[in-house]
């Protein structure tokens, strides 16, 4: 399970202060909120997608030699404006242009390619270098303005000269008007040529080739809305059957569908859900059980879901209980009658694995994150701010006092700040370097080399 | 943020719900018959908050359909519940009493015929924020401690304020449902074999009323417009039978001003 490179598999995890991007003014604008955060298959690239529908993705620097210990740094690679507010005259409202999902496509050749999307709309972009320039054409001048054929008195081979490396991001497909509802999630299938697209009642599934046409998988509207009681809140790939795909309710519930059963995926191959403790019933029970993220292990044999207050990870071969959970902020159970008057308790947490699933992470509020070691079953709770961010400096653990007394560098409960959520978080692929998205700020932090 | 957190719990017949800190005064006969006032007050604003949640949602850019659907789902506990313990009716009933100024005058007025507490929590001119809850949970406590054989009566069921009554959201037009409903009368709505939980409440007028916003027919109208077949087969079937003037000339809006309207003429004509 720990391979040469990760550090021990432990909660001997160092964090350590890398980098942090984004503006340092208190006062945020709207539009800088990161919104998703995703590494590409070999972890060099990083892509964040923020509410005013741009796209910022970063690439690692390779490693100087003057300073061995420290793996690269992240630059910006590459920023293009993926999406655009617009407007629904029929219905008037406004579409929002906040990417809700960056998915990555596996590499196949020089260029790499991503999807975003917003609430409507999927977008297949190419990211690709140009660091060559051909000049000396016949037909048309430096500039680019054409030249007049009869004054052309000899031909010449046009020469490629190079250039500062440009990466250009361009739309290579839109798949659009195919969700009446807003889109949750889109995940790219192991055969890498279909994706899945969820909104809150559908799930539909595309081919990358194709954008005027997809096929409706799942479909749980209600012939009558009156009925309407529940919505899909994640879905996501298997990440090596082609064939199954999984997706998550507002009821805290998760089916697992095969693709090959029926074209219509309405009927579920299991069906996941954890029996209520009936001693912790209240009204607030439906909501805190809603499923607000999903996701699979790198082996394909667990998958992970987030609720309000926990996380728990699931066999696939046991749908009548999960086979751990991992209190996130249990000492908010007691506010979640504040929590559900401010409507933080329909925040919607992110959760994911670490290369080996060894360990598995997860935000809260006042800039924490917890991480969880599967193995050591130890948990740790770190915070995302600017006074921890001297360079290479560990992050100190965090701890939240939940009785009465308080005890020196803990923070109590109504201290929280509860604006400063950690909604999106992600792991590289390989190595022990996280991304965690606070606000308008993205963390890098690494695992210190012993 | 509240020092104390209070643990809303289902009522069992025989079991007193619990608020924390409190071991609970032994009355068990008095808990299988009547809940806790302080408990029937929390849940009574749980439920204010959560109409008031749906009303707003009107207002947002898009409604989140999944939150939406969340706090409809949680009003219709508190619902099943006080229908069980049979306060639900005693409430529609008070409030539709209520639905005059005047009316609501009275209301107010019972309610300051109670300790100056409890007409200081009816009084409070921000019920739904922070604050007001908490001073209307604690002056609750206050009064309920040497109080235990008080009943769940009218007065005690009143809202916290009088503007903001459950009236206003119950009863008549008042269309505070969430976005999502659908008026199609295209389509066929064959009758269910099983009546479903939703389908039962839905006959209490209160509840029509609160789910019978319109989410218009039109979602599937607009891709029938623009001429693309974006779409599932199941999609193609629907927007093809919900096609049609109907669909449009039987929605009304989400929007909060034309809702007033409706309420306002109701009123006038005093249906």
């Amino acid at each position: 399970l720990c391979g040469a490179k990760l550090s021990n598999c432990g909660n001997d995890f160092q964090w350590c202060f890398s980098q942090v991007k984004g503006a340092i003014d208190e006062d945020v604008a709207e539009a800088d909120i990161i919104s998703t955060v995703e590494f590409n298959y070999s972890g060099e690239l990083l892509a964040t997608g923020d509410k005013g529908g741009r796209v910022v993705i970063f690439q690692h620097e390779q490693e100087s030699k003057n300073r061995p210990h420290l793996r690269g740094e992240y630059n910006v690679y590459s920023t293009f404006q993926s999406h655009e507010p617009e407007f629904d005259y029929l219905k008037s409202l406004e579409i929002e242009e906040k990417i809700n999902k960056i998915r990555w496509l596996p590499q196949q050749n020089a260029a790499h390619f991503l999807l975003s999307t917003n609430d409507k709309t999927i977008k297949l972009w190419k990211i690709s270098e140009r660091d060559k320039r051909a000049e000396g054409y016949n037909l048309k001048d430096e500039d680019g303005r054409l030249r007049d054929p009869f004054r052309i008195t000899s031909l010449r081979v046009p020469v490629l000269m190079p250039m500062d490396l440009m990466v250009e991001a361009s739309p290579r497909r839109i798949f659009a008007n195919a969700h009446t509802y807003h889109i949750n999630s889109i995940s790219v299938n192991s055969d890498h040529e279909t994706y899945l697209s969820a909104d809150d009642l559908r799930i539909n599934l595309w081919h990358l080739e194709i954008t005027d046409r997809s096929f409706n998988i799942v479909d749980i509207k209600p012939a009558n809305m009156e009925e309407l009681t529940e919505v899909i809140t994640a879905a996501e790939c298997h990440p090596h059957q082609c064939n199954v795909f999984v997706y998550s309710s507002s009821k805290g519930t998760i089916r697992l569908c095969d693709m090959r059963a029926a074209a219509l995926c309405d009927r579920h191959s299991k069906f996941f859900e954890e029996p209520e403790d009936p001693s912790s019933r209240s009204f607030f029970s439906e909501i805190i059980s809603s499923i607000s993220d999903v996701k699979f292990s790198h082996s394909g044999r667990y998958m992970m879901t987030r609720d309000y207050l926990s996380v728990k990870v699931w066999d696939l071969n046991m749908e009548n209980r999960p086979v751990e959970t991992y209190q996130v902020h249990e000492y908010l159970r007691s506010k979640l009658c504040s929590l559900y008057e401010n409507d933080c308790i329909f925040d919607k947490f992110e959760c994911c694995w670490n290369g080996s699933d060894s360990a598995i992470m997860t935000g809260s509020y006042n800039n924490f994150f917890r991480m969880f070691d599967r193995n050591t079953r130890r948990d740790i709770t770190l915070e995302a701010s600017r006074e921890s961010s001297k360079p290479r400096a560990t992050l100190k653990p965090r701890k939240v006092s939940t009785g009465g007394k308080r005890k020196k560098d803990e923070i109590s409960v109504d201290s929280l700040d509860f604006n400063k959520k950690i909604l999106h978080t992600a792991w590289h692929p390989k190595e022990n370097v996280i991304a965690v998205a606070a606000t308008n700020n993205l963390y890098i932090f690494q695992d210190k080399i012993n | 943020m509240f020092t104390k957190g209070t643990k809303r719990k289902f009522s069992d017949p025989g079991e007193e719900p619990a608020s924390s800190g409190d071991p609970g005064p032994a009355a068990p006969s008095a808990a299988a018959r009547t809940l806790s006032s302080s408990y029937s007050l929390q849940r009574q604003s749980l439920l204010d908050m959560s109409l008031i949640k749906l009303q707003l949602c009107h207002m947002l850019v898009e409604p989140n359909l999944c939150r939406s659907v969340l706090i409809a789902n949680t009003v219709r506990q508190i619902q099943e519940e006080m229908t069980q313990d049979g306060t639900w009716h005693i409430m529609t009933q008070a409030l539709a009493a209520a639905q005059c100024p005047a009316d609501r005058l009275v209301a107010t007025e019972v309610l300051c015929r109670q300790t100056d507490a409890a007409a200081q929590a009816g009084q409070s001119p921000k019920p739904f924020s922070v604050v007001g809850l908490q001073e209307g949970y604690h002056s609750e406590e206050v009064v309920m401690e040497g109080d235990v054989e008080t009943e769940v009566t009218m007065s005690s069921l009143s809202p916290l304020s009088p503007q903001l009554s459950s009236a206003s959201y119950l009863t008549g037009p008042f269309e505070v449902g969430p976005c999502w409903e659908e008026e199609d009368e295209e389509e066929d709505h064959s009758e269910s074999s099983e009546p479903s939980l939703m389908s039962e409440h839905s006959r209490h007028p209160a509840l029509e009323e609160l789910f019978s916003d319109v989410d218009p027919s039109y979602y599937d109208l607009d891709t029938v417009l623009t001429g693309t077949p974006k779409m599932g087969p199941y999609d193609l079937l629907e927007s093809l039978s919900s096609h049609g003037p109907t669909a449009l000339s039987s929605s009304s809006s989400c929007r909060s001003d034309l809702n007033e309207l409706d309420h306002i003429m109701e009123i006038i004509v005093g249906s």
